[in-house]
């Protein structure tokens, strides 16, 4: 594996190997902040066109524990906001150096754009691009599950999975459906018919309008953060209908299977689509989900960056 | 002034034999039988087992003079235009400035005399500045040595029913037509690639087909309404054949093209993001595909227009939001077109000929095209049907090289264009020589 581009590229064996190598970095490297050496030498560069400070310090702490170093950059204030092009930014970080480039951007196949037209060598890892996908956060998540919901197993045929609210502009909605699908979940995408893309029955999930007709049956609801810029173009009349209905309420709280488990890949808007008292809940894995991201990240770098698992060494 | 011209066995597009013999740039006579009588110092093209046809003729061509002659030039443009076997094309008005004024039609007007490879006719503006508020001076513009007929905000729809309205009832008195970009702006903000399947998988924002159907309706009903002329440009969409269709059962004089790209290309290309897909109305559906085949077949569609938008390296060297919409289309057009119709067998040559010169020729009023005649301009192609032969995006005369169909092999290969009687293409390449 060169490249992790999309959850579409992924084998599912490489999916369970994946799966694999963050189990053993966590067992590693859990609790006493353990720092591996594994990929000392080595230059990671965040390339992030777009702000987000959790996935930067969740990647920045990933490439850090295993020894790599780790230059970030990002587009406000340097020479993109003065117009310079995708393919010039990448050559010149590249020039400086850089073994494999962690690229967040704004626009839908950026990453591949950089994997594939040869303008630079190095590695990459897509850390979100626009509204298409985000490979790690959607691994990330289903490592989660399976660490709550499959005793450690990455078999998930049988378990509901309701994915709720902003389908349309959501590129964590559409990496998780495919990774879901391929690991056997049921997935059923919720939200008004106003965010959810017209071309959505082809992902293989089901789509449903009302938010209370799956949360009794759902084993995992994976709450998406609401853009409230989203009112201004009508795709809801206000925030008070959105929260409504679609909100993770107390009441829907309460109707929830027991066991089941409420996700959310922030930050969160409580109080719109998720309440303070579902986020707060024993239900709630927010937080396992950002730990479990700094390990599924170790594997994602390890994997591309030294390939065989058997590598790992404390 | 050149030499004589004689063609010699030629097959014309009816299937008969046919030779040809041109002087002084007019064609002197049109034979079954062996020319005699020519001068002895004519120049003889031997066009055994090759298909004669008037010139092609396109009615919708960026050619980016004046503004971004780093994509495109009058002058290479016309190259490009030659070798795909045009004697006329229509320069559209987004150009910076904006060709909305006399001023501006008459120098591309005689940028094209000058380059001398094919007629170049200005399309003007229909709004000041294609901002779609205010009528430009349509009348200046036909009056002016450019003679404009066809007037289009191409890249931008006239999307205020009222200056639609306007438009269409102030040319009626010049014999002008509104070529119509449809496309409804609220229904395509940011918008990227086609609204379905694959759109919703690629997270690339949709263009939905009723934005284009929407406008093409409305402008159907106002042409109606007020007894004028509308050409719909570029038609991408099986509905938008639909309403075509209804329209000209009812009488309205309407008429539409589609682009070769449309004809053969589908969204799925966007797969993989790669920016020379990206065109603007966007490649659709292979349902879509196969209507805009039926409609031009059965003549619903009237004719085909390249909409040759030839862009710089930089310009598409992005990723995709960031990527302008175009795609070359002058040096592949009839090849693609053959490809999508003829050896699909939707078609016959001859039909092919009428939905690329004789139709467009009609449609833009462009008198000394169109047709083989006597005593008319010699405006002819000839091509090798039975030829093949695959597009290298470095070998194009267009300074450009967003060829979509960059590594396909195409049927059929323009071997000969004549423009004005002058020898223009030969083999397949220039001949360096131009009419002056």
């Amino acid at each position: 594996m060169k490249h992790l581009l999309s959850i579409d590229d992924l084998a599912i064996a490489q999916v369970h190997e994946l799966f694999e190598t963050t189990k053993e970095l966590a067992t590693i490297t859990s609790g006493q902040n353990k720092k591996l050496p594994t990929l000392r030498g080595k230059t990671i560069v965040n390339l992030f066109f777009e702000d987000s400070t959790r996935t930067r310090l969740s990647f920045e702490a990933a490439a850090k524990k295993l020894s790599a170093d780790v230059i970030n950059f990002s587009a406000k204030g340097s020479s993109v906001s003065k117009g310079e092009s995708l393919k010039d930014t990448a050559q010149t970080i590249e020039a400086i150096g850089a073994d494999l480039m962690i690229v967040r951007h704004a626009a839908s196949g950026a990453p591949r754009i950089l994997a594939e037209s040869g303008w630079v060598q190095a590695q990459i890892v897509n850390a979100g691009d626009g509204t298409a996908g985000h490979p790690t956060q959607a691994l990330l998540d289903s490592y989660t599950i399976s660490q709550r919901l499959t005793s450690g197993g990455y078999d998930f045929n049988g378990l509901r999975v309701a994915i709720v609210g902003d389908i349309l502009h959501s590129r964590v909605a559409r990496s998780n459906t495919a990774l879901l699908k391929k690991l056997g979940a049921h997935v059923t995408l919720v939200g008004p018919p106003t965010l959810i893309p017209l071309g959505a029955p082809s992902w293989g999930a089901d789509i449903c309008y009302g938010l209370d007709d799956v949360v009794p049956t759902s084993d995992v609801i994976m709450m998406l953060r609401v853009q409230s810029e989203r009112m201004k173009n009508s795709y809801f009349p206000s925030e008070r209908e959105y929260a409504r209905d679609y909100g993770l309420s107390k009441k829907r709280l309460s109707l929830m299977k027991s066991g089941a488990i409420i996700m959310h890949p922030g930050p969160m808007n409580r109080g719109l689509e998720i309440s303070g008292a579902a986020a707060d809940s024993p239900a709630s894995v927010v937080l396992e989900q950002v730990r479990h991201g700094v390990y599924v990240r170790m594997a994602v770098l390890f994997t591309l960056l030294s390939g065989a698992r058997d590598g790992i060494q404390a | 002034m050149s030499s004589d011209l004689v063609i010699s066995n030629a097959r014309a597009a009816d299937g008969g034999g046919v030779n040809l013999h041109i002087s002084e740039g007019k064609i002197r006579q049109v034979s079954s039988e062996p020319i005699v009588g020519a001068p002895v110092n004519c120049t003889e093209i031997d066009a055994t087992h090759l298909l004669l046809v008037p010139g092609l003729v396109d009615l919708h061509t960026h050619l980016r003079q004046p503004g971004k002659e780093g994509a495109e030039t009058i002058e290479s443009g016309s190259q490009a235009a030659a070798l795909g076997g045009y004697t006329a094309v229509s320069a559209m008005a987004n150009t910076s400035p904006v060709a909305d004024s006399a001023g501006v039609v008459e120098q591309v007007a005689r940028l094209g005399r000058e380059a001398g490879l094919v007629d170049v006719f200005p399309v003007g503006a229909v709004t000041v500045a294609l901002e779609g508020k205010a009528l430009a001076e349509l009348s200046a513009m036909a009056h002016s040595l450019a003679r404009v007929r066809v007037f289009s905000d191409d890249g931008n729809c006239v999307s205020d029913p009222l200056i639609m309205r306007r438009a269409l009832e102030y040319v009626k008195s010049f014999g002008g037509v509104i070529a119509q970009h449809a496309q409804e702006p609220r229904l395509t903000e940011g918008a990227q690639m086609n609204e379905g399947v694959i759109s919703s998988q690629l997270g690339l924002a949709g263009w939905p087909a009723a934005a284009e159907e929407a406008i093409i309706a409305r402008d159907i009903l106002l042409a109606q309404h007020v007894q004028s002329r509308l050409h719909i440009c570029h038609l991408t969409t099986r509905g938008g054949v639909e309403l075509v269709r209804w329209a000209k059962a009812q009488g309205i004089a309407v008429s539409a093209e589609v682009t070769p790209h449309h004809l053969l290309l589908t969204d799925e290309s966007a797969v993989g993001y790669d920016s020379v897909f990206k065109v603007n109305p966007p490649l659709r559906t292979n349902e879509d595909v196969l209507a805009l085949r039926q409609g031009v077949a059965d003549g619903t569609i009237d004719i085909i227009a390249t909409d040759h938008a030839p862009h710089s390296k930089e310009s598409k060297e992005c990723e995709w939001d960031a990527a302008a919409f175009g795609m070359l289309g002058l040096e592949t057009a009839l090849s693609v077109s053959a490809l999508s119709l003829v050896s699909n067998n939707l078609m016959d040559w001859a039909a092919l000929v009428e939905r690329m010169s004789t139709a467009p020729a009609r449609i833009g009023g462009y008198t000394d095209h169109g047709s083989i005649a006597v005593g008319a301009n010699a405006n002819l192609a000839i091509i090798d049907t039975q030829a093949r032969w695959t597009v290298d995006r470095d070998q194009l005369a267009s300074k450009s090289s967003n060829t979509p169909f960059h590594g396909l092999e195409l049927p059929a290969r323009v071997e000969h264009t004549i423009f004005r009687g002058v020898h223009v293409v030969r083999n397949g390449q220039l001949t360096g020589m131009k009419y002056e």
